[in-house]
């Protein structure tokens, strides 16, 4: 059985100018081999210039149970938005 | 490739009944694959501009020391919101098992279904119907892969899910269980097994759990190539010389009713249904998919120039659908429960398929660890 290896997260570019996005995962013995198996299962119709794969095991990720206290901070912070603030009328370009 | 049958005998009690009532959410009922692939595109769209909705009243969600209550309302409200459900968000546990045997059958049935095309890959009439064969073959596979997948977010193992498939202890879908007898079945299950699937699909593309609705998305844009690869083969054969046409309508009629059968059993008789649609996992009963394909397939037979293979088919101006002979529901229990022509046959050759390839994984993990010792070497 492949008991033991690990599960790898893959990111596929689209297009140059686009960013890496998540597109699934898979399981394989090492980075290479990863590599590989990711090209033939997730870009068989050409849909990517570059792959990352990253051990799932690596990906730190916040928890959906503090979901309202980690995010918080931003909520009563409309100010950032540029739409917060109202343009004098007559100023261009702001 | 998918069926709906899978989900018929096993542990169910009793028969939760679904008729009528079910009204066609996220989008009415279609006739054409074109218009199926735009409801693929639809759904994707939906998915991205999905997250933008709120979850009506409850928009931080529940805090990390909300009760089970709590954290099933929000659950709900999710649902109801048409939002979708992620991998570490709270779930009922029977939303999660639900889902689970539902994956990996599907999964599984992905895997087996190379096994009737994989059969005439060596005689493929040509050099390139045999690269077109292997590459839709080699999709079934990266299908399958897909739906491992999405099934692993919910805290299963792919190798449990495929030691299960080799146990015999999951289900796939019975049409696998039908044998590929001349070059003519090929086509027969690109246009009615691989259509049939579609429609069953399509509304998975809009399924609650996102894991598995993205997954439905890449599978049904490639799935329509299948479709139209059997649908050329048999309009080939249809337009060929008569003992191709012949082979061609022979394949139609050993295909058709088995392809009918894979919407699963009449709704009247389905298990599963009733909580799948709150939960917004299936969005349409057995027999609303199942009109939809003959609907279909009735101007697509008429384009090739072969019979359906049914008296009793004709329009009913009134319901605005083709009647038609349902398939035997006896037979479809038989094939499920393993007495159909091919189940032994096909378990056999996945076991045997997976023990030979035994070397294969060993070496690939022989050579990682020899790389990985070599890199602490130089390191060190």
């Amino acid at each position: 059985m492949s008991d033991g290896w690990p599960l790898w997260e893959v990111f596929v570019r689209p297009r140059r100018g686009l960013s890496h996005s998540h597109v699934g995962s898979l399981h394989a013995p090492d980075a290479q081999m990863a590599l590989r198996n990711a090209r033939d299962l997730y870009t068989r119709r050409q849909e990517g210039v570059s792959i990352w794969v990253v051990p799932a095991a690596e990906v730190v990720a916040s928890s959906p149970d503090e979901k309202d206290t980690f995010f918080d901070p931003a909520a009563d912070k409309v100010y950032r938005h540029p739409t917060f603030y109202e343009v004098p009328e007559g100023a261009a370009h702001l | 490739m998918y069926g709906n049958d899978f989900n018929v005998p096993d542990d169910a009690g009793e028969s939760g009944s679904v008729s009528g009532g079910s009204g066609p959410a996220g989008g009415g009922p279609s006739r054409g694959p074109s218009h199926l692939l735009d409801e693929v595109a639809a759904a994707e769209r939906a998915l991205r501009e999905a997250g933008a909705a709120s979850v009506a009243g409850q928009d931080a969600g529940p805090g990390a020391e909300a009760d089970e209550d709590e954290l099933r309302r929000y659950f709900d409200a999710v649902i109801d919101a048409d939002q979708k459900i992620e991998p570490r968000d709270w779930m009922p546990t029977g939303y999660r098992q639900s889902l689970i045997r539902q994956i990996a059958q599907h999964a599984h049935s992905e895997i087996i279904g190379m096994q009737p095309e994989g059969n005439w890959i060596s005689r493929a009439p040509s050099l390139q119907r045999k690269a077109i064969l292997l590459a839709k073959v080699q999709d079934e596979a990266g299908h399958g892969l897909y739906l491992y997948a999405a099934a692993e977010t919910l805290g299963v193992s792919r190798d449990t899910l495929v030691e299960l498939l080799l146990a015999g202890r999951q289900k796939y879908s019975s049409i696998f269980n039908y044998p590929t007898l001349t070059w003519a079945d090929v086509g027969a299950i690109g246009w009615l097994v691989d259509g049939a699937a579609i429609v069953n699909q399509v509304p998975l593309c809009r399924c609650s759990y996102g894991p598995y609705a993205r997954a439905m998305i890449r599978i049904c844009k490639e799935e329509s190539f299948h479709q139209r690869q059997g649908y050329e083969i048999l309009h080939t054969l249809a337009h060929g010389t008569p003992e191709q046409k012949v082979m061609a309508q022979d394949a139609v009629d050993r295909w058709w009713y088995p392809s009918l059968a894979m919407f699963g059993p009449p709704d009247a008789d389905s298990t599963h249904s009733q909580q799948s649609m709150t939960w917004r996992i299936k969005r349409f009963s057995n027999d609303e998919l199942r009109q939809r394909f003959v609907d279909m397939c009735v101007q697509q037979a008429s384009v090739l120039g072969l019979d359906l293979p049914d008296p009793d088919l004709r329009w009913n101006e009134q319901r605005q659908a083709y009647d038609y002979t349902q398939p035997d529901y006896d037979e479809l229990m038989r094939v499920i429960k393993g007495d159909g022509p091919c189940n032994r046959q096909r378990a056999a050759h996945r076991r045997a398929a997976h023990a030979e390839g035994a070397w294969v994984r060993e070496a690939a993990q022989a050579y990682a660890e020899k790389q990985a010792a070599r890199m602490r070497e130089v390191a060190a």
